[in-house]
């Protein structure tokens, strides 16, 4: 990090020997699994800065959108519709909990065998890390998976800011109801804390700014179909990363600017890999910054990954949003609908993932799934069952692992014996 | 053309030479907590024209030395194929991971399972079982063979299964009995991976705890089949390393001499292996 920031991370109450530890941590991470790439896009330096600034920058501008009125929103899942914190004049903060950090302190509260993903929320939070927690007005939890819905009580008992949304289990016609009125709750919620109303105009305008951020993922997305792969795996999940605490405007500017290279790239045919390289996509639990494990040693066995079917990926911008709404409530109504299409494995049935990633398969020309569960995910090591057996014909591998790297030397091993058996 | 094989297990380095297809050499030495070291000590002496790393520290010898390697599902396929070519099922447990693999007709790896990172149910367990019950490894579940009465040891984790061992010993139940329950709690583990993939004739039991014979006994019983061991099942992913290495030498026909493969040299690395493992 470029200036000294040690004063507003006291101000936030942050740990602050722990916290220079961990951003040592994340920095030699970076370099050893980033900056050491090769062939990397131009447009990376974007992101390369945005991470070096990751709790000094972005937490400036954060902290100055607060004092001027906004209201700073922490969510942990997609299922939280962002158009309407946006159209609340709010700031909306995907938390990020892909390090293995306070597991201990998180373990005085929760079980040991939880996901690492909640073990990291609750560490970040005890352990005194996470400067985007401590400037949040509100964090939205949901009642989607059990570890979830338990730990976010717990949350809020720590932090006294949790509003939980209902997220139904199945999609039938009263789901749909009860979730439209959840959206119909939240967007109440929103006007309340930040003393706004949200007008039709509020939400045109954050539809279109969500949207369009949607939109250059979706073209970053489309240039990795092409062979060779334009952009690694690793920068591309790093983009899709990025994208869940960035301001929205901005980021969509600078990934289509990225894209633009990229397109440039494979006009010439010029990748970051040889023609021919083994094409992987990941698909499963979510992929929280700065959890790029699975990625690296993927991509250090001399394949490359096309593809996230993940939360932190496709899952996030399959689906635009249709802007065609002339009222409050119709726009409710769209976003209500246009949310309930994720495929999350805690719905049930969830037949649309298999079918998703079955097409997802067929753009990006892959040649292989690992199906990555979180150890302890069970909505995700469950339906691995129902993902292979759609999927027949094409490799197919399920891990489960967490964020430790004692299993480094395992997980190497069997994704390069997956590799082996593609080649 | 004399090409090498080194297998750098967790627990065990092994290493095979092949000319012409056929093993002319091979070594054994503890993997310890300097493996590099170890596998400098092994390659000293021998002179290859060609080496291929694998199992679990394979990178080391990539890194120091740019020695290619090949994992060991893939090792341990090509080995097993060679030894007993109808093979298409594998079973290897080592020490520290247990892994099944399932080949096609052509010895082509179509689908493999490995334990989670513990390493219970595998040798390093059965080991530290062995000594907290006073036997010589070699010898380990040896009077178990043949034994119907069984009781239950219900914690798999390595550290738990030493106390859940310690406390049976203390009340009374004889050694006989807590080493089969040891071994049966390893066999239905594996059967479990087992049952992730397909398990078809001929199936090859490898890796250093296939010489454990109650453990044969226990999974051939547990899955209604006859296991095939080749006579030093542990050398099977250096030899498959080494056959990779060669590989202009057809897959089939040439294991055979590894079936009865007794000279001095095995009998060399089994009496070292049997000091290693006593120590
Ligand atoms: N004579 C013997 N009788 C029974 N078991 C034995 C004997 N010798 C070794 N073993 C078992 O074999 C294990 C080692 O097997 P092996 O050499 O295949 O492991 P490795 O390749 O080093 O380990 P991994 O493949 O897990 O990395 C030991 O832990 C021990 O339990
Ligand atoms: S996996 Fe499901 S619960 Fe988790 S963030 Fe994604 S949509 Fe939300
Ligand atoms: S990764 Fe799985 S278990 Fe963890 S929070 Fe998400 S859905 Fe729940
Ligand atoms: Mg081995």
């Amino acid at each position: 990090m470029g200036k000294d920031y040690t004063e507003m991370w006291k101000g936030l109450g942050l740990n602050l020997e722990k916290h220079a530890g961990l951003l040592g941590v994340l920095s030699d991470a970076y370099k050893n699994i980033y900056l050491s790439q090769k062939e990397r896009p131009a447009g990376m330096g974007y992101f390369d800065f945005v991470i070096s600034e990751v709790h000094g920058q972005r937490i400036i501008e954060i902290l100055k959108a607060k004092k001027e009125g906004k209201k700073i929103i922490g969510t942990f899942c997609l299922y939280v519709p962002e158009e309407i914190i946006l159209a609340a004049d709010g700031v909306c903060i995907g938390l990020c909990a892909g390090a293995e950090v306070g597991t201990s302190e998180a373990e005085k509260f929760i079980p040991r065998n939880t996901c690492a993903l909640i073990k990291a929320f609750m560490g970040f939070k005890l352990a005194g890390l996470c400067p985007y927690v401590e400037s949040t007005d509100l964090i939205v939890g949901e009642t989607t998976c059990d570890g979830k819905k338990k730990a976010y009580e717990i949350f809020n008992e720590i932090t006294k800011k949790v509003y939980v949304m209902e997220i139904p289990n199945m999609k039938t016609e009263e789901d749909r109801k009860l979730w439209l009125n959840e959206v119909r709750k939240f967007k109440e919620k929103m006007e309340e804390i930040s003393g706004k109303k949200i007008t039709l105009n509020d939400l045109k305008k954050a539809s279109s700014t969500v949207n369009k951020k949607r939109e250059a993922l979706q073209r970053l997305s489309k240039l990795r179909s092409a062979d060779p792969a334009p952009i690694s795996g690793l920068d591309a999940l790093l983009v899709n990363q990025v994208a869940f605490y960035d301001d929205p405007l901005r980021f969509t500017e600078m990934t289509d600017r990225l894209c633009a290279e990229l397109e440039e790239r494979v006009k010439q045919g010029v990748g970051v890999t040889k023609k021919g390289t083994p094409r992987i996509i990941i698909s499963g639990s979510p992929i929280a910054i700065p959890n790029w494990k699975l990625h690296a040693v993927t991509e250090g066995s001399g394949a490359v990954v096309v593809g996230e079917e993940s939360c932190v990926g496709e899952r996030n911008h399959r689906e635009l949003l249709d802007e065609n709404f002339t009222t409050v409530d119709e726009a409710l109504g769209k976003i209500s609908s246009r949310y309930l299409t994720i495929d999350c494995a805690c719905f049930t049935p969830n037949n649309e993932r298999p079918d998703n990633i079955k097409s997802l398969v067929e753009r990006l020309g892959a040649d292989g799934i690992i199906h990555y569960s979180l150890q302890f995910c069970t909505p995700y090591m469950m339906e691995a069952y129902k993902v292979e057996k759609t999927l027949k014909s094409i490799p197919f591998m399920r891990l489960e692992t967490d964020y430790s790297m004692e299993d480094m030397g395992q997980i190497k091993t069997r994704v390069e014996a997956f590799l082996e058996t593609i080649r | 053309m004399r090409v090498a094989g080194i297998d750098i297990g967790s627990r065990f380095i092994k290493l095979v030479l092949i000319e012409k297809g056929k093993t002319v050499f091979f070594k054994k030495t503890e993997a310890s907590f300097n493996p590099l070291e170890n596998c400098f000590e092994l390659l000293k002496d021998i002179r290859a024209d060609t080496i291929i790393a694998t199992g679990y520290g394979r990178h080391l010898l990539e890194i120091h030395q740019d020695i290619k390697t090949i994992t060991e599902i893939k090792a341990f396929a090509i080995g097993a194929k060679t030894i007993f070519p109808k093979c298409r099922t594998i079973i290897d447990i080592g020490g520290q991971d247990t892994k099944v693999i399932s080949l096609n007709e052509k010895g082509i790896v179509k689908k493999f399972e490995m334990n989670d990172r513990c390493a219970a149910g595998t040798g390093k367990f059965l080991e530290i079982m062995a000594k907290a019950l006073d036997y010589r490894i070699e010898k380990f579940g040896s009077e178990a063979v043949n034994n119907s009465k069984e009781i239950q040891i219900s914690s798999m984790c390595t550290v738990f299964a030493e106390s859940e061992v310690v406390s049976l010993i203390s009340k009374g139940m004889s050694r006989k009995n807590i080493t089969i329950a040891i071994h049966r709690a390893i066999a239905n583990k594996v059967v479990g991976l087992l049952r992730r993939i397909p398990i078809e004739d001929d199936i090859v039991f490898a890796g250093g705890c296939a010489k454990n014979r109650c453990l044969k006994q226990m999974l051939e019983q547990s899955i209604g089949k006859t296991l095939k061991i080749p006579s030093v099942p542990e050398l099977t992913g250096a030899l498959g390393a080494a056959l990779y290495a060669e590989q202009e030498v057809p897959l089939t026909g040439i294991g055979q001499n590894l079936q009865n493969f007794h000279n001095e040299e095995v009998e060399n690395y089994e009496n070292r292996c049997k000091e290693s493992v006593n120590r």
